[in-house]
């Protein structure tokens, strides 16, 4: 029997779009029963272009070669103590973020796409959705790995995925997710697909993993290398998504532009997590959250959104608004966790002199201000061995989660507040951007599970603040929560580098 | 406008209702201008809570750790409940002056603009 090596084109097409067939037997509404109800019209699926041509074989063969590479380096950073060589201790603060808060999403966004991709009636969506959902399990799986190294040597990185489920800031974007995949298909595609990894992608791996890098962190690094081809291959799958869309109905068009301005709004909030981190979590900073949205939102989304115009598609509504913003969210998320610190999976801090200095360059408008008097003030409230915690539970915005902790551009020491009433009860919302979101769709918001409602309706372990936080998340106290000077990571750390601790220095010089 | 959903009559459940906090309330509360405390506070409170409780001990249990609070001249102090003008009765509950479920009481401080006036 000769054999006959396939040319690559013949291959692709083999395996991919011949695997479909028309359904005979059974309609097609009943096998795919999703893709009308969001108003979405699909007139010709073939128009779909691949966004990028990749069989299941080479897929596994190139995310083979990838992994072994991977884990060499995993393995060497393990066996050479990796975990001494970061910056400071303060910079692991970071990675325990990104576990807890980032990582279960790739597993989110994983099942959301293998569920969505089973709803296209177009066999090169389905395939797309099949590659990417691949591609998110594989991101979760090599991050856990790569962190799994620091759970070794630092606390609060244990019980992860627990936490997601239940830990008050975890909701933000465990919420944001549920959102989207509660969604339609169409909805998902657009969140996920476009909003999330195309239009915001690169101001959430990008500081992340030039943060590692800047940092010391090689396996964070190498795991952020490994995954780029991948996250640039669903980057072509978003704009393919909204460009198909677009161009299928001009009914189409007013639903897209709607969906482009809530997700756009979610994950600006939920990026705020991410603002903090680059500005205050690296000791080594990369650059300013102000510098990174300036770079990767509104240079290279305008230039999107320009190309977009000729479909009808505007700039998401309330664009203006994050833009103000970018000189006070990653402050005020600072100042959220600070606040909060003890009931948090990680350890904060206020920043050191120079730290403040690099603050009050990189935003000269609005630092000096507004937060670093603030920020003295707290510092020298834990000098005086009396460190700051809010005694009290924050109110929550019903849709973002976050803590009502952002302010009126129009004057930045006022706290934002709207609301709508909805059933006879009062919704509260920290943005125009949230409130609309709700209004428009308030069926879905008013089951929003807000943390600190749940714990005062008793369905977090109890009255007790203790089992909250101790039983219920599985925060081991006084370990993984509260402020970083005086932390056992601290003191590990300063084991390892025979240092003196932030206390013991003030006990001298006192 | 009604959710798109793939059932007709879908609705979604309110979660906090309240009734569902076993005979208290939720009632936010925030100092304008000082935020040293991140955002307003929730608290759970019961319907008769005299205001005068509300004064003496939930606030000062929340705010107190504020340098300023202890010079604020409470008759000068301005309130808002839910957005509207509002002159708080000591000796009546909270929920017969108008303070309802998830009711946002806002009060400011002339003459105290937070540490160095910045608005913490």
């Amino acid at each position: 029997m000769s054999t006959r090596k396939l040319n690559l084109k013949d291959k692709y097409r083999l395996l991919t779009r011949d695997l479909d067939w028309e359904p005979s037997y059974r309609d097609y509404k009943e096998i795919y029963p999703q893709e009308e109800f969001e108003g979405i019209k699909i007139t010709d699926w073939s128009k779909w272009e691949d966004p990028f041509r990749l069989t299941m074989d080479s897929y596994w063969k190139y995310q083979a070669e990838k992994e072994k590479k991977l884990y060499a380096i995993f393995d060497a950073f393990a066996q050479n103590n990796g975990q001494q060589n970061v910056t400071d201790a303060r910079y692991v603060n970071a990675i325990k973020l990104f576990l807890t808060g980032v990582s279960p999403l790739e597993y989110q966004a994983h099942t959301g796409f293998a569920q969505v991709g089973r709803q296209f009636g177009g066999v090169g969506a389905r395939v797309a959705c099949q590659m990417q959902s691949l591609d998110e399990l594989r991101h979760v799986q090599t991050q856990i790995h790569a962190m799994s190294h620091y759970n070794k040597h630092f606390d609060g990185l244990q019980d992860f995925h627990h936490m997601h489920d239940r830990v008050w800031y975890l909701s933000v974007p465990k919420s944001f997710f549920d959102d989207a995949r509660s969604a339609g298909p169409f909805e998902y595609a657009i969140a996920i697909g476009f909003a999330f990894e195309y239009v915001l992608t690169n101001l959430l791996f990008v500081p992340f993993m030039s943060g590692a890098a800047y940092n010391g962190d090689m396996a964070t690094v190498t795991f952020g290398f490994s995954a780029q081809s991948d996250e640039a291959r669903h980057m072509t799958l978003g704009l393919e998504v909204i460009k198909f869309l677009l161009e299928q109905h001009p009914d189409n068009v007013p639903i897209v532009q709607r969906w482009i301005n809530k997700w756009f709004w979610r994950g600006t909030r939920m990026l705020t997590l991410v603002a903090m981190m680059m500005d205050y979590m690296l000791p080594n900073r990369v650059m300013s959250w102000r510098e990174a949205f300036e770079v990767y939102f509104e240079e290279a989304g305008g230039a999107l959104f320009k190309d977009l115009a000729r479909y009808g598609i505007e700039m998401p509504a309330y664009a203006q608004t994050a833009i103000l913003e970018k000189d006070h969210v990653s402050h005020q998320a600072w100042s959220i966790f600070y606040n909060y610190t003890h009931a948090a999976a990680f350890h904060t801090w206020m920043p050191e002199e120079r730290e403040m200095d690099w603050l009050s360059e990189k935003y000269p408008d609005t630092f000096d201000k507004y937060y670093r008097p603030r920020f003295e003030h707290w510092r020298e409230m834990e000098r005086a061995g009396e460190r700051f915690y809010n005694p009290t539970l924050p109110m929550l915005c019903q849709t973002c989660q976050i803590p009502m902790g952002f302010t009126e551009m129009s004057d930045p020491t006022l706290t934002s507040y709207r609301q709508s009433e909805y059933q006879g009860e009062r919704f509260h919302f920290c943005s125009d951007g949230c409130k609309d979101i709700f209004d428009y769709e308030p069926e879905k918001y008013v089951q929003s599970w807000l943390p600190v409602h749940q714990i005062y309706q008793g369905n977090c372990g109890g009255a007790a603040m203790e089992d909250v936080l101790g039983e219920y998340y599985r925060i081991n106290l006084g370990v993984d929560n509260m402020e970083f000077h005086g932390s056992p990571d601290e003191e590990r750390w300063n084991q390892w580098h025979n240092l003196q601790s932030a206390q013991e220095k003030l006990k001298k010089a006192s | 406008m009604a959710v798109s959903a793939i059932t007709d009559d879908y609705t979604g459940e309110r979660l906090d209702r309240v009734e569902n906090f076993n005979g208290n309330q939720l009632v936010y509360v925030g100092w304008d201008r000082h935020l040293l405390f991140c955002a307003p506070v929730a608290f759970l409170l019961p319907p008769d809570l005299p205001f005068s409780t509300l004064l003496e001990e939930t606030i000062p249990g929340a705010f107190s750790l504020h340098p300023e609070f202890a010079q604020i001249d409470w008759q000068g102090v301005e309130w808002l409940l839910d957005d509207e003008a509002f002159t708080p009765d000591p000796g009546k509950s909270i929920a017969e002056q108008g303070v309802g479920h998830k009711s946002i009481i806002r009060f400011a401080t002339p003459g105290l603009d937070g540490i160095q006036g910045s608005g913490s």
